[in-house]
């Protein structure tokens, strides 16, 4: 189970209350979990990342065990904790704008 | 008895605000979509309880909200909760999903260069006329789409922006936006359009093909004042009973047309200012328009720092001060181009929405003004639904 945090204007879209929990059937990356995400909150589609392009929308960033995972490939295996739901993978939305 | 509901976007929040045909005693809910941008919000003509809103940000990108029930509940169209409990599968999520058509193309940039063409948010809708699941939206980088089924689903009318004129076209300071869509209610198939900074745009041919109807509009700001695309427009309004003849308020000027916007002439007559933004016509009298002159374009606030709707009662260039109720010193505050509406109860009511967070109402055609509400956030839209 990979637990999820989302920042609080995409909890407040999907309607959801705290940590989303996922079952990633794939090895557990940053596309297979938003593809998940996106699976099960269509609502979410476009808000993360590019309809069309896929590409990480620029003022959203993902953290994991403490580290910004943003620039890394989005098929790139994530930590262990983060498969086994020891840690969140965490979605913010940059500090910017005031 | 008839009532009013006065739907405001902010750049925080939606808010709605109701009172019966007196339109004295007034109820606010909101902040519907708090935290987030609301372009616009706007409900349908042929069914009132269908609003459809424009939810935007510059982290997360563009959403479309829908209310089925006048504004009360909202879903993302498409993707809501009992959407993905269909057996149908109709829940793809792409309610948000603005593709342009084909290869994109450049455009003008700040800087005279040309720039990809890219989508940045939905700044108007505008329900069709005979359909609830029919909607256009005006998009920035400026562009023009339309959903059939509610808002699930987006297609580019891409004749307007593969214009040929389209690499000359350039953002004004707000952006490359296409904030403006009047629909003809005598034929469907001719939609007019306004661009900053392009100008304003005909089709008759229900969106495949479209024209620059700027003849006659100025604009010393540009290389050549005359030209054929360039101009600022701010906002175009027309009355129901005359779709020929539209008003402007132009990012300098307001202009008028009897032909459909083939030929334009200036009606900015004894205005103040003939800088602004909205622009709009009294309910029962196409003769009547309404403007808000702001000092320049680089003050945004009202001359001598009062706050005055000016009406021409005569299709423009004699204006009167309408004051009464309006903040006469001391007001800084601006009146963006889709912050104005009016109600269709006798006598007309007419609203709008401030930077400062107030929403002022007249049920007198102007005369007498109050605020509705005083400190929302900064008020981006104000559209009316007359309910029976």
């Amino acid at each position: 189970m990979i637990r999820v945090v989302l920042p609080p204007h995409l909890r407040t879209l999907a309607r959801v209350d705290g940590d989303v929990e996922l079952d990633v059937s794939a090895t557990a990356t940053q596309r297979s979990i938003l593809d998940e995400l996106e699976t099960r909150y269509p609502m979410l589609r476009g808000t993360m990342r590019d309809h069309v392009t896929q590409l990480r929308r620029p003022l959203v960033r993902f953290f994991a065990c403490g580290e910004d995972l943003s620039h890394e490939s989005p098929d790139a295996p994530l930590p262990e904790a983060i498969t086994k739901g020891s840690e969140p993978f965490v979605i913010i939305g940059a500090i910017a704008g005031g | 008895m008839s009532s009013v509901r006065v739907l405001v976007g902010t750049r925080k929040g939606a808010f709605i605000l109701t009172a019966d045909g007196a339109r004295k005693r007034w109820k606010v809910s909101g902040p519907h979509f708090a935290g987030w941008e609301i372009y616009h919000v706007k409900g349908s003509s042929v069914d009132p309880n269908r609003i459809y809103a424009s939810q935007t940000s510059g982290w997360f990108g563009q959403i479309i909200q829908r209310s089925d029930d006048g504004g009360k509940k909202w879903n993302t169209p498409g993707s809501s909760p009992e959407g993905l409990k269909s057996p149908d599968g109709t829940s793809k999520g792409e309610s948000n999903k603005f593709v342009y058509d084909g290869v994109p193309g450049t455009h003008q940039w700040y800087d005279g260069t040309q720039h990809p063409w890219e989508f940045k948010r939905v700044w108007h809708l505008e329900p069709s006329l005979h359909d609830p699941e029919h909607v256009y939206a005006g998009v920035e980088d400026a562009a023009l789409f339309e959903s059939k089924d509610g808002g699930k689903s987006w297609t580019e009318l891409s004749g307007l922006r593969k214009h040929d004129t389209g690499p000359k076209w350039q953002p004004g300071a707000g952006g490359m936006c296409l904030h403006t869509i009047l629909l003809d209610p005598q034929d469907p198939q001719r939609i007019y359009v306004a661009i900053s900074a392009a100008g304003a745009f005909r089709t008759d041919d229900g969106g495949k093909t479209w024209k620059p109807i700027n003849h006659g509009l100025h604009s010393e700001y540009i290389p050549d004042p005359a030209a054929e695309v360039g101009h600022c427009v701010h906002r175009i309004a027309l009355h129901s009973s005359r779709p020929n003849t539209l008003f402007m308020q132009k990012h300098w000027d307001v202009m008028r047309t009897d032909d459909g916007g083939d030929s334009w002439r200036e009606v900015s007559g004894n205005l103040p200012s003939d800088f602004g933004f909205p622009i709009d016509v009294h309910a029962h009298e196409p003769e009547t328009v309404y403007v808000v002159p702001i000092k320049s374009d680089s003050e945004h606030y009202p001359p001598s720092s009062r706050l005055r709707v000016y009406r021409g009662r005569t299709g423009g260039n004699e204006w009167e001060a309408l004051t009464k109720g309006l903040p006469q010193r001391n007001c800084y505050v601006n009146v963006l181009r889709d912050a104005m509406s009016v109600d269709s109860l006798e006598p007309c009511g007419i609203y709008f929405g401030t930077t400062g967070g107030q929403v002022y109402g007249s049920p007198d055609a102007g005369d007498n003004w109050k605020p509705i509400v005083r400190d929302l956030p900064a008020v981006l839209s104000v559209e009316v639904q007359t309910l029976p």
